[in-house]
């Protein structure tokens, strides 16, 4: 099956046109030496129906969570995904435009972007925000190379509680970008803003997670004045559902805010594609990676909207660029929009309290089981760990063959937790799914 | 048209939510929000009338021709959303146990074997999220590459032609390492004899689009590789243009040792106003013990994540990079099997018909064959009439097309840079061409109706350089009056019988 519209009548008449007697003719320029010479070697090619067979074939052969009862999280979330999210994104004209270079052709995914960034900075009390970036551990790449330009300092420091792959791909950037990674031990679940303090002396930024990887939720307030202390830009990785309940981090003095945007409007689809998103304070406008769409008018008065301090990218300032970025994450950041509007500020609230209830449910039921949490006196917000008296790994055996998804192991990335669980409570969850977890743990 | 934040009433709502009946839990009060986000407070039809009237005022491949030079804008075929949403891959997550994701590991393992072949180099890394971040992945192994050698310190630059895309002096900037520009012949290749005093023990790189943002293939690239494998140094192919020679010529025999793809273009994962993208690279042998981790790997019957490289660069993006990408490519690639020569065929025959009907009325500022793109030039209607390649590309929304990529590549004054792809008919090829020809008529006689274009969307030209100077990128919401009080900041009802 090809996606081609030309017969063979339109090949010829188009040949001679050009005034060449066959389509090789036109690869002549190709040296002889470097042409292929052979059919590539791929299986032969499908029919629709074939295609879709091999792929369903291919999909029945993963265990997703309509077929698993998930508590399985770690950065990437179960929520509901609301069907106007299915609807909006299935409209050809956002599926297949690209980057709004023409502005007159594409006030409507403009405008989509500009709403977007609205949505971002409500939900973290920031000014600006972009287009969105790649994934929630991309951006943390790029307020890294943000902040390095903007202080001219070369370390930066991260909490041993931010995500481990989003400190992993921080570590990654850091020899091109010149960086110093420092980390910041957790104590008990948590950030202890003296030991921050003390690290963030001389530092670009750092980076926190609120709440933190194992769900607990950080003394955020004072990490970011103890960053601001030592001069280092205080930048919160945050959850966007958990931005209904939890203080915006702009009104707790961080210069930025980043994160996955995964938990608002996007399927789990394997670890994406999902956005990443990055908004700071008006101070960083012209400092900022990626597309930002701004309002402005046009020849008649009317407003519209263009991508706006385009100076700042690539393709105009080329090696001098504020990043590489160019293809974004537009289409899932939409999906984000798109959900952020249908919960409205009562929706997102309401998601919240019922995260926090129903973890709460989750955890007091577990202890009550006689399983212990890893950290016990700190407060949580939809995720947090447990401790299941065995490896991890052989409780999560047992328990899938009763049909459900504990958590994820936690000693796959920290010393000592190889018997923790990190247990993820979204709405979809019910007290039903939760007994069955506690029986199934407990045995 | 009003913003969502516009139509937005207190009390109104969308969503509907499950409200277990289990205790409530706080937040403690130091880290509870005090004032709620001023989301949108919008019902579900009026939330589906507003997003179908902002996809109205959107212009994409479905909605019509799109030569947008570089991108590749060919059709996305609607299967490929079918299988993407089947919930096996829609709502797998990615840390489910390797026993249960043995379909997606299968899936992005043969996606692998499929790259390795089209490009000739064995080994796939498929995480990078998009093309700039396949560069900078593959800058970031070159750095790895040479510091085991010992080379780290001497090897320091990277030589990119004047015609390359932003984002490779961007990604050279990106992974420290020094730009040295390169120019190009009088006939769209690189200038060899330039190229020969700027390479030496100091080069790490080459980074090259081939066939190049002209749309030339270039013609010395045997002695450009020659140069380059001579000085010890690595050669890294920006995919960009890469429909152009599927199944007609490979990178990896013609002696690049890194390629990225863009799966967003040659292997059509829709572009979705501006992403997602795919930027998987393919790598030599030599290269393979620095790609990202995980790998995924076939053991007999089965296939695992392997973490088991200690030599890695490490982690690019998060997981395995973006699947729902792969599943569009995969299923793509599928589709035409072998016939993929076909496609990069096709897409080279359409771009050169629209050469021959428009080069005697445009210039083209090198007389030979295009690949899958060309460039012209407007300099003579400038000249001429006083009319500049923006007033072409505004005029040509006029006649239903979006305008080709504009004022790129750099070398060319006033040009437009033209990529119909293979999927374009001959009856649209041929209606743009006329409208082309059309406006050169315009230019000539009537340039106002150039210079005001366009005159049928819903708005006209829009005042960038305001928009730059007094940047206003959110709502604002304290500076529109609203009788109805929406978008003032007040406290919800906090939730009851919790």
């Amino acid at each position: 099956m090809t996606f081609l519209s030309l017969t063979e009548q339109d090949r010829e008449q188009m040949l001679e046109t050009i005034g060449v007697d066959s389509i090789d003719e036109l690869f002549e320029q190709i040296p002889v030496g470097v042409r292929l010479g052979r059919a590539l070697e791929l299986e032969p090619a499908l029919s629709e129906p074939e295609l879709v067979a091999h792929l369903n074939e291919l999909a029945s052969r993963n265990i997703d969570t309509g077929r698993e009862v998930s508590f399985l999280g770690a950065g990437i979330y179960d929520h509901y995904v609301p069907a106007v999210v299915d609807a909006v994104l299935a409209r050809g004209e956002f599926l297949t435009a690209y980057t709004p270079y023409q502005p007159e052709m594409s006030q409507g995914v403009l405008q989509a972007i500009f709403e977007y960034q609205t949505a971002i900075c409500e939900l973290t009390g920031m000014d600006v925000s972009n287009a969105s970036g790649y994934d929630g551990t991309t951006v943390a790449a790029d307020a890294c190379y943000l902040a390095r330009q903007a202080t001219g300092r070369s370390k930066v420091v991260l909490t041993e509680s931010l995500n481990p792959q989003v400190r992993q791909v921080v570590k990654t950037y850091a020899p091109g970008f010149g960086l110093d990674v420092v980390e910041v031990p957790h104590r008990d679940g948590t950030t202890d803003p003296d030991e921050l303090r003390a690290a963030a002396g001389e530092a670009a930024c750092v980076i926190f997670q609120q709440p933190n990887f194992f769900g607990c939720l950080e003394p955020a307030p004072d990490l970011a004045a103890a960053a601001n202390d030592a001069g280092a830009l205080p930048v919160a990785h945050v959850d966007p559902v958990s931005l209904g309940v939890l203080e915006a981090p702009g009104v707790y003095g961080c210069a930025l805010a980043i994160g996955e945007g995964q938990s608002a409007g996007n399927y789990q689809s394997y670890g994406g594609p999902h956005y990443g998103f990055l908004a700071a304070r008006s101070e960083f406008i012209r400092r900022m990676p990626g597309r930002i769409s701004g309002e402005t008018v046009d020849s008649e008065g009317r407003r519209g909207f263009v991508l706006t301090l385009q100076t700042r990218e690539q393709h105009i300032r080329r090696e001098k660029a504020t990043s590489n970025i160019t293809t974004n994450q537009t289409l899932l950041a939409l999906a984000g929009l798109v959900h952020l509007s249908w919960l409205g500020p009562q929706g997102l609230r309401e998601l919240g309290e019922t995260c926090l209830a129903l973890s709460r449910y989750a955890k007091e039921r577990l202890s009550e089981a006689g399983l212990e949490l890893v950290f016990p006196e700190k407060a949580t917000f939809k995720e947090f760990a447990v401790r299941v008296g065995r490896p991890a790994k052989d409780a999560i055996s047992d328990a899938r063959a009763a049909g459900i998804h504990p958590g994820y192991a936690l000693g796959r990335d920290y010393a000592g937790l190889d018997d923790a669980l990190l247990v993820a409570v979204t709405e979809k969850r019910t007290t039903a799914e939760i007994d069955s977890l506690v029986e199934v743990l407990a045995a | 048209m009003k913003l969502v934040y516009e139509k937005s009433r207190p009390g109104r709502r969308a969503s509907s939510l499950p409200r277990p009946e289990v205790p409530a839990a706080e937040v403690p009060e130091e880290l509870r929000r005090a004032s709620p986000p001023r989301l949108p407070e919008i019902s579900e039809p009026e939330l589906v009338r507003h997003f179908t009237a902002l996809a109205d005022r959107t212009f994409g491949v479905d909605t019509g021709f799109y030569p947008l030079g570089s991108c590749t804008m060919k059709h996305n075929p609607r299967v490929n959303e079918r299988v993407v949403n089947l919930p096996g891959f829609r709502d797998l997550h990615p840390l489910q146990e390797e026993d249960a994701s043995q379909g997606a590991l299968e899936l992005m393992w043969r996606l692998q074997e499929i790259l390795a072949e089209i490009v000739g180099l064995p080994a796939v890394s498929l995480q990078p999220a998009a093309g700039s971040q396949g560069e900078l992945t593959g800058l970031l192994l070159m750095r790895a590459y040479f510091a085991d050698r010992g080379e780290g310190d001497q090897r320091r630059e990277i030589v990119i032609p004047d015609t390359a895309h932003g984002t490779n002096p961007a990604s050279v900037t990106m992974a420290g390492y020094k730009l040295v520009d390169v120019k190009t012949d009088p006939r769209g290749n690189v200038d060899v004899d330039d190229l020969r005093g700027k390479v030496g023990p100091q080069t790490a790189g080459l980074m090259l689009t081939n066939p190049s943002t002209l749309g030339l293939f270039d013609e010395g690239i045997e002695e450009i590789t020659r140069i380059f494998h001579e000085a010890g140094a690595l050669m890294y192919y920006d995919g960009a243009n890469l429909n152009a020679i599927c199944g007609i010529s490979r990178p990896g025999d013609f002696g690049f040792d890194i390629v990225h793809f863009n799966l967003h273009k040659t292997f059509s994962q829709p572009h979705g106003g501006g992403g997602p993208g795919g930027g998987p690279i393919a790598v030599r042998e030599r290269l393979e013990p620095y790609l990202p981790v995980p790998a995924v790997v076939r053991e007999g019957e089965a296939f695992r994540l392997d973490y088991g490289r200690p030599k890695t660069i490490g982690k690019v993006r998060g997981f395995c990079g973006p699947f729902g990408v792969f599943v569009r490519s995969y299923a793509y690639i599928r589709s035409y099997g072998p016939a993929l020569r076909e496609m990069s065929e096709v897409a080279v025959l359409n771009a050169n018909y629209l050469l021959a009907r428009l080069k005697d009325t445009y210039e083209a500022p090198f007389d030979r064959l295009c690949m899958h793109e060309f460039v012209l030039s407007g300099r003579k209607l400038k000249r001429e009439h006083g009319v500049t390649t923006l007033d072409v590309a505004k005029r040509l929304m006029d006649y239903g097309f979006h305008p080709p990529t504009i004022y790129f590549p750099l070398i060319v004054p006033e040009a437009l840079m033209i990529e119909p792809t293979e999927t374009e008919a001959k009856e649209t090829l041929d209606a743009f061409a006329d409208a082309m020809l059309t406006i050169a008529r315009e230019a000539a006689g009537q340039p106002e109706l150039l210079k005001e274009a366009p005159h049928v969307r819903p708005v006209k030209r829009l005042d960038e350089v305001r928009a730059a100077k007094q940047p206003v990128v959110r709502y604002r919401f304290e500076q529109h009056e609203d009788p109805q009080g929406a978008g003032e900041p007040r406290q919800l009802e906090a939730q009851k019988g919790a």
